[in-house]
């Protein structure tokens, strides 16, 4: 027996299987029927544009980690998922130049330069997404129809501008819009997967997508449609639930879903953009360590905490 | 309302093992540190003569109790030791006889009233066999003026992974386990025992339910699987659904919570007189080939056991008193057994740090809130850590970083694997310095 041998290290000595890399890889399968979806509604170049925003992703994360002598992080899987969910933001006209640079504004500068995965206070994809509609708008509108197979693209307007679809064909994603938000049905599979997995919580989707419904009815505006139309289902499944930028109790998760649903839906029915998916959770990302501060969490028997400094000066004396 | 838990792998693969006596070993090293509280001081001298259950270490000190020779020789030197801890204390060094000579010290105490039975638990060097290992006898020794201890606990849950003694103590010694419990109930006038079990254990359950049909007052309590099901805290308010508080000890709640191997050893020393001198231990993991129950005499080094159960030394590189969450590694495989070890486990090198594609090592925090979900007391270890990265006192304090019993489970669910619960322990200490 040699004791050099022994490891001594503080307990707990095991620990559970699901490591970041997994619980990211889950994201990505629950991503992966949204994807179908899009391939099979918008044709072959949906499925490279996402390939090729994943792969400058975990590009530009590997460039940083070298650029910035950091530790090789893209074996955690975190910029493929931002590099998906940026994809899905984007109309799959788009030129792959300009993806390139929106994948760049969400892995370098809105994640990056914060410090890396955890650090960063908005999420990168969406920072991307505001990025490339406020720089390049003409080409971030130029929605395509779908299931029209020809190698030139016919444009249309999407469901939220016409105001007229069935919610049949929003629901299954025979419309305009982002390559990945228009499949209501594979998002929400996607969304079940993530739940059942004990990946997200359903409190802050729920509360999002019930908040869009209710203060839609609440102004006279057909709810269901503001649902279905539109990034709501991608933004509340994949975008709000962002562990980094969402709050960390589930309390703070209803909140944050309720003010995403207000925003969405005061930008979209008095704001000059037709969709306020985006900036709705930006905005709640910003107010997000303010929510944590309100939602702590009261530890079970705790006494105040004045009481117990009345009791250490009377001690001292 | 209910109290977080986490679902751990139990492992409990030697449950049906019978418990095998472990034979007398040639030398055994007793340290007067037994237990929480303070250490005792040698009594015995190099060359003095002991027999089984003489007493060979006491204290003066209020959280303390008699330390016993396990066997019968001679003491070989009595010097200082390194305990597992990073605390030094005297330790008495014994050559075994073989003989195994009882004592003429021993002899069955008469417990008539609640002094008497404090007196004779003080006397027996029994302390809580769970693992914390709190000296049993001031449980007892409540102030009767300001509290009314109207429950008993019996803590039987045994949440750890491995570890199946406390198990073993229920299929083979349940007589034991009832009479002290009717013994302690009539001493000490309680009305209710809770008797908590997890629901991984349903033999043990359904052995406990069918020999207590007839006593009303005690009750088997079918407790979730869920880690820390076993703490303090937790037990006493599944079983009773009261909240000790912050700073309170169960008995200012009426409550007094036992484990349940303790509680059958204090049947044995009232029928018998026979201190505390063996416990029955769980060696286990997957350096063990045999791995097993067994009862050995306190003293007995790990080494030895751990031999006893065909361990394979080469390969072993952590050897853990205790269970896998809540245990402490040994830096040397020949410390001797003390009275709070209900588990020996070896292990070989991490399967995790095998290569793979997927990332497995450290990540920052990626604040998915598991950690949080999975504190027993509502604590925020995510949260912990960085006001202890920033050394910021005053919020360590305001979110009760000293409530933390250390129990693990933040660390265990940490997806980014970070050490949460070390964390906390280092704020504990940070907090409470000046």
């Amino acid at each position: 027996m040699n004791n050099e041998n022994l490891i001594v290290s503080p307990s707990p000595h095991i620990k559970s299987e699901r490591t970041t890399a997994r619980v990211m890889g889950h994201v990505l399968i629950a991503l992966f029927p949204a994807y179908v979806a899009s391939v099979i509604i918008f044709g072959l170049r949906a499925l490279f544009l996402v390939l090729f925003c994943a792969a400058t992703a975990v590009i530009w994360e590997r460039l940083c980690n070298i650029i910035m002598k950091r530790q090789n992080s893209i074996g955690d899987l975190s910029a493929a998922v931002t590099g998906v969910i940026l994809a899905f933001n984007l109309p799959v006209t788009l030129p792959f130049w300009i993806a390139a640079i929106g994948t760049f504004v969400a892995i370098v500068i809105a994640k990056q330069l914060f410090g890396g995965l955890g650090q960063n206070f908005a999420n990168p994809a969406i920072v991307g997404r505001i990025v490339l509609m406020l720089s390049f708008p003409a080409a971030m509108s130029n929605w395509a129809v779908p299931f029209y197979n020809s190698d030139k693209i016919i444009t249309s307007a999407t469901p939220l501008v016409t105001g007229k679809a069935k919610y049949i064909d929003l629901f299954l994603g025979k419309t305009g819009g982002c390559l990945g938000e228009v499949c209501a049905l594979a998002l929400l599979i996607g969304g079940v997967y993530l739940v059942v997995m004990k990946v997200i919580s359903p409190a802050a989707p729920l509360a999002f997508m019930g908040t869009v419904v209710a203060f839609s009815y609440l102004v006279g505006e057909d709810g269901i449609y503001q649902l279905l139309a539109g990034g709501v289902i991608l933004g509340a499944v994949f975008m709000a639930t962002d562990y980094v930028t969402t709050p960390i109790t589930n309390k703070g998760r209803v909140i944050f879903g309720i003010g995403c649903g207000i925003i969405t839906c005061v930008i979209r029915f008095w704001g000059s953009f037709p969709e306020g998916v985006s900036f709705g959770i930006l905005l709640m990302n910003i107010v997000t360590p303010y929510i944590d501060m309100a939602t702590k969490k009261k530890p079970i028997g705790a006494l105040p905490l004045e009481k117990k400094e009345k009791e250490v000066k009377a001690d001292e004396k | 309302m209910r109290l977080n838990g986490i679902h751990i792998p139990h492992r409990k693969g030697t449950q049906y093992f019978e418990t095998q006596t472990f034979p007398v070993p040639e030398r055994v090293k007793i340290s007067m540190s037994q237990h929480m509280g303070a250490p005792c001081t040698p009594l015995v001298k190099k060359g003095d003569t002991v027999k089984v259950g003489q007493k060979i270490g006491e204290s003066e000190a209020f959280m303390s109790c008699p330390v016993h020779s396990s066997v019968s020789g001679e003491v070989v030197d009595v010097s200082d030791m390194l305990l597992a801890n990073g605390k030094t204390c005297k330790a008495v060094e014994i050559a075994c006889d073989g003989q195994q000579t009882m004592s003429e010290e021993i002899e069955p105490p008469v417990v008539t009233d609640k002094q008497s039975l404090v007196k004779a638990v003080r006397e027996s060097g029994c302390c809580g066999l769970g693992g914390a290992g709190f000296p049993t006898h001031i449980k007892l020794n409540y102030d009767e003026s300001k509290v009314d201890i109207d429950s008993l606990v019996i803590n039987a849950a045994e949440c750890e992974p491995y570890i199946t003694s406390d198990f073993r103590e229920m299929m083979e010694n349940t007589q034991d386990i009832i009479e002290g419990i009717k013994t302690l109930c009539k001493i000490l006038e309680i009305e209710n025992v809770y008797i908590g079990i997890e629901d991984n254990k349903p033999q043990a359950i359904e052995k406990l339910t069918k020999q207590t049909e007839n006593e009303d007052s005690i009750h088997v309590v079918k407790l979730k699987s869920s880690y820390p099901q076993g703490a303090e805290k937790v037990i006493a308010f599944s079983t009773t659904g009261r909240i000790i508080k912050e700073g309170n000890l169960p008995s200012d709640h009426g409550i007094i919570v036992m484990n349940v191997s303790t509680v059958a050893f204090i049947n044995r020393y009232i029928k018998t007189g026979v201190p505390l001198i063996s416990r029955r231990l769980t060696i286990d993991g997957d350096a063990v080939n045999k791995p097993c129950n067994v009862k050995a005499l306190i003293g007995t080094s790990v080494k030895d056991l751990l031999e006893f159960a065909e361990t394979d030394f080469d390969k072993a590189q952590k050897i853990i008193a205790g269970g896998p969450m809540m245990g402490m590694c040994l830096y040397d495989a020949d410390t001797p057994l003390s009275k709070t070890n209900n588990a020996f486990l070896a292990f070989k090198e991490k399967t995790y740090a095998k290569k793979s594609l997927l990332y497995k090592g450290q990540t920052n925090c990626i604040r998915c809130g598991r950690c949080i979900g999975a504190c027993p007391l509502g604590l925020m270890p995510t949260e912990l850590e960085k006001a202890y990265d920033r050394r910021d006192k005053d919020a360590l304090n305001k979110m009760k970083i000293n409530l933390c019993m250390n129990c693990g489970s933040c660390s265990f669910v940490c997806p980014a694997r970070r050490n949460l619960a070390e964390k906390n322990q280092l704020a504990k200490g940070f907090a409470f310095s000046k």
